[in-house]
């Protein structure tokens, strides 16, 4: 059950490296990319750096216990930190982070006029890559402001780790696509001809729309379309300088995955993609890993002894605990087999493993633990809890 | 409707919904066998564009078309059926307006692409649509085709949004006939033969997420139904005997005595062996006893909403076909179809 090939992924080295000055932690949701990144964190601030982690969605008691408890957008000094360095935390707004772009993009006239619209309302609360894009955005933000020697992201819980990565190009695509092109060619058209054949087919949609929708959605629509491709320029800008940051030698992306088989195949993608986009990988932290000290006992042994006392109706209590170690074991054995199938396939991919706690993480004390473990190479064998 | 008394007659629409990766689309397909029991005819809808069903039942992807995939206990059909946005906004604007080629001229247009992402309100109300349209179709005889359908639902987060589609698409659409569409499904969505059923699991957040998301469907006038709690496992020690072992009084000689007893310290020095090895099973003990201690209280949490709750057993092995019949068996017994 211990990770035999894979090179070991020294998380310490990783945060006592003034070279390093971004970590993303990204994977698959519910895998404990947030956990991780508070807890990299505090480790990290302790160890002597200052430290931002800039969260998408902390379980409510891990918020509260990191002071998190209103989102304002600014990173907010931790409380109970021992040790030299200062940590920072703050929750993602994702709505205010894009309405701040808009700010600082248009002129007032402009901005008031789309954020007041009803069309730019829905796509900044809930576009289905907007957390992403924002939480990239406020990633270029706080790199920025270099006010901290230490970055480290959260990823929003998408179902595809991917999603980080893709948002802000398909943010893009949909503001370049035909429609958007359509609604706005009227008002910036240069060529006539191009003009009257967008314009024929304007006014085929114009009219079911108008139909379906009724005429005011249609203002609006082009109203807020029109308005944002006055911003679009600078939008871009910034997306692709966060792209660069993102590739930049500093950052130093961790793929959390589950031992689990969607999770481990949801890492292995993303560590494809990451090569392709040249982004510089650390390693891959499994977390939630079960772990037994005790085995020296197979499943297959318990198993047979367990029947065995319960066929003879002896020892009651050692026949379920029997039965216990039986399960534990055979859950250790799956998960191995989970992570053998990436250790394969990616074998130079540095690697750790943190045990699945018998508790939920929500204070510093948990947090602490777990960058504990995050820290300890891999071993054969530990207790748990 | 049926000779049995279950939690849920007379409810037409069952909605599945619950944090991501707890069981929605696993419990959504073994409810809809459960309630396709004994000769009867259920509907189940995705509309995620997931192809999750398929997965399931493991067949090849599905058409947006309702088709008969699988047979329920005791006879009876289970009918199933992917709805695509675009296909649905087709649909809608040939059956209000007659206009399927306009539609499909939008279509290539980027149109309805634009709209369905800039306003996921209008995406909702197409499928949401799609779905009630089927939950009130009738056959030549007048009755319902569909005895229940059974809604593979967006995760808590969404739901409330996802169901309230009047509210959402109001902000965007103020009159007119879609305002008017919206309207009809919200009053569907919102009427005594729908239910929205949450699955949890044993663990702090699931079940944060699924007491907001009731409290938030409350308030939004829909009505909450039973809480799924997935993946359980049965007990395997007394509660005394736990909580004993959480407070470090776990009886380690009589385990001892045990191991030695079934020939689990066998070689050399056969006590030291057998203290050693219950040693470390006491410490997986302990570990087990935390955290059956977190699940009990996450059980009592869920008490406190005051909605059915049903178990359904982890099945070690995975779902696959048999499984589902095996989660759809525990649904039946426990009376929730
Ligand atoms: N009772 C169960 N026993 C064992 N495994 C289960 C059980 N219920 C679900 N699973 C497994 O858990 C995983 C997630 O289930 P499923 O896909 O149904 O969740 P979901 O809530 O629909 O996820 P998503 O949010 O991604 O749509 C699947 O691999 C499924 O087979
Ligand atoms: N090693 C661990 N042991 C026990 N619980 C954990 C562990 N890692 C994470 N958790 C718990 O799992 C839940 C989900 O973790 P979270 O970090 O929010 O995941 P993500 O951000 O990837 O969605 C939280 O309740 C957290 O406390
Ligand atoms: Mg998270
Ligand atoms: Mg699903």
């Amino acid at each position: 059950m211990s990770v035999k090939s894979a090179p070991v992924l020294h998380t310490d080295a990783i945060l006592a490296d003034p070279r390093t000055r971004i970590i993303v932690c990204c994977g698959a949701g519910g895998v404990g990319k947030t956990t991780t990144a508070a807890a990299l964190g505090l480790r990290a601030a302790e160890h002597g750096r200052s430290v931002v982690v800039l969260t998408v969605d902390p379980a409510r008691r891990l918020a509260q216990s990191m002071g998190l408890t209103h989102l304002d957008n600014v990173p907010r000094r931790v409380a109970g930190v021992d040790g030299p360095g200062e940590l920072h935390a703050m929750m993602l707004d994702m709505k205010r982070t894009f309405d701040e772009i808009i700010e600082a993009h248009a002129d007032p006239e402009r901005a008031k006029q789309i954020l007041s619209n009803p069309f730019y309302q829905s796509l900044s609360s809930s576009f289905s890559g907007t957390q992403e894009y924002m939480a990239m955005e406020k990633l270029g933000q706080l790199r920025r402001s270099d006010e901290w020697d230490l970055i480290i992201v959260d990823t929003p819980p998408s179902r595809s780790a991917l999603d980080f990565l893709d948002a802000p190009e398909r943010l893009g695509r949909f503001l370049d696509g035909r429609f958007i092109r359509l609604l706005t060619a009227p008002a910036k058209a240069g060529g006539r001809s191009a003009f009257k054949l967008l314009n024929a087919g304007f006014g085929l949609v114009a009219g079911v729309l108008t139909k379906v929708l009724g005429a005011n959605v249609l203002k609006d629509i082009q109203t807020f379309v029109s308005a944002l491709d006055a911003v679009f320029g600078g939008f871009r800008q910034r997306a692709d300088q966060t792209y660069q940051l993102l590739q930049a030698p500093g950052t130093a992306f961790l793929v959390v995955a589950a031992p689990e088989r969607d999770a481990m195949r949801e890492a292995s993608y993303f560590v494809e993609r990451l090569a392709e986009e040249r982004m510089p990988l650390a390693g891959l932290v499994v977390n939630r890993v079960h772990r037994t000290p005790a085995t020296s006992l197979s499943a297959a042994r318990s198993a047979a002894a367990a029947e065995e006392l319960e066929a003879r109706g002896e020892h009651e209590l050692t026949a379920a605990v029997l039965r216990l170690h039986t399960g534990r074991m055979q859950l250790a054995a799956r998960e191995a087999r989970e992570q053998e199938h990436f250790i394969s396939a990616h074998p130079t991919v540095p690697v750790t493993q943190v045990p699945a706690m018998a508790e939920d993480v929500h204070d510093l004390d948990g947090l602490r633990q777990i960058g504990e473990m995050l820290a300890e190479a891999p071993k054969g064998t530990r207790a748990v809890g | 409707m049926s000779a049995r008394d279950t939690d849920w007659d007379g409810v037409r629409l069952h909605v599945v919904t619950g944090k991501g990766g707890t069981g929605k689309t696993t419990v959504a397909a073994a409810l809809a066998l459960a309630l396709a029991a004994e000769g009867r005819k259920v509907l189940l809808v995705e509309v995620e564009g997931r192809q999750g069903i398929a997965q399931v039942f493991d067949l090849p992807p599905l058409p947006y078309e309702e088709r008969k995939i699988a047979v329920a206990p005791g006879g009876g059909d289970v009918f199933a059926l992917a709805v695509d946005p675009e296909e649905a906004m087709l649909e809608y604007l040939e059956m209000f307006y007659g206009m399927r080629r306009a539609g499909k001229a939008l279509t290539k247009m980027g149109v309805v692409d634009f709209a369905t992402t800039i306003a996921p309100g209008l995406r909702d109300v197409l499928v949401t649509g799609k779905t009630s349209e089927a939950v009130r179709r009738r056959g030549k005889n007048g009755r319902r085709v569909y005895d229940a359908v059974v809604l593979d639902a967006p995760p808590t987060g969404r739901i409330a949004r996802f169901l309230n589609v009047t509210s959402e698409v109001a902000g965007l659409a103020r009159l007119g006939p879609i305002k008017n569409h919206a309207d009809l499904v919200r009053g569907v969505m919102a009427s005594p033969e729908t239910r929205v059923h949450f699955v949890t699991l044993l663990e702090e957040m699931p079940v944060q997420e699924t007491l907001d998301g009731i409290a938030e469907l409350r308030e939004a006038r829909l009505r909450p139904g039973g809480i799924f709690i997935n993946m359980t496992r049965p007990p395997l020690f007394a509660k005394a005997t736990l909580d004993a072992a959480a407070k470090g009084h776990f009886d380690a000689a009589e385990l001892a005595l045990g191991l030695k007893a079934v020939g689990l310290a066998d070689s050399g020095n056969a006590s030291a062996m057998a203290e050693s090895l219950a040693e470390a099973l006491t410490a997986e003990v302990a570990d087990h006893a935390r955290r059956t201690a977190l699940e009990r209280r996450e059980r009592r949490t869920l008490a406190g909403a005051h909605l059915p709750r049903y178990e359904l057993p982890l099945l070690a092995d995975g779902v696959d076909l048999a499984g589902l019949y095996e989660l759809a068996e525990a649904i039946r017994a426990q009376g929730a179809a």
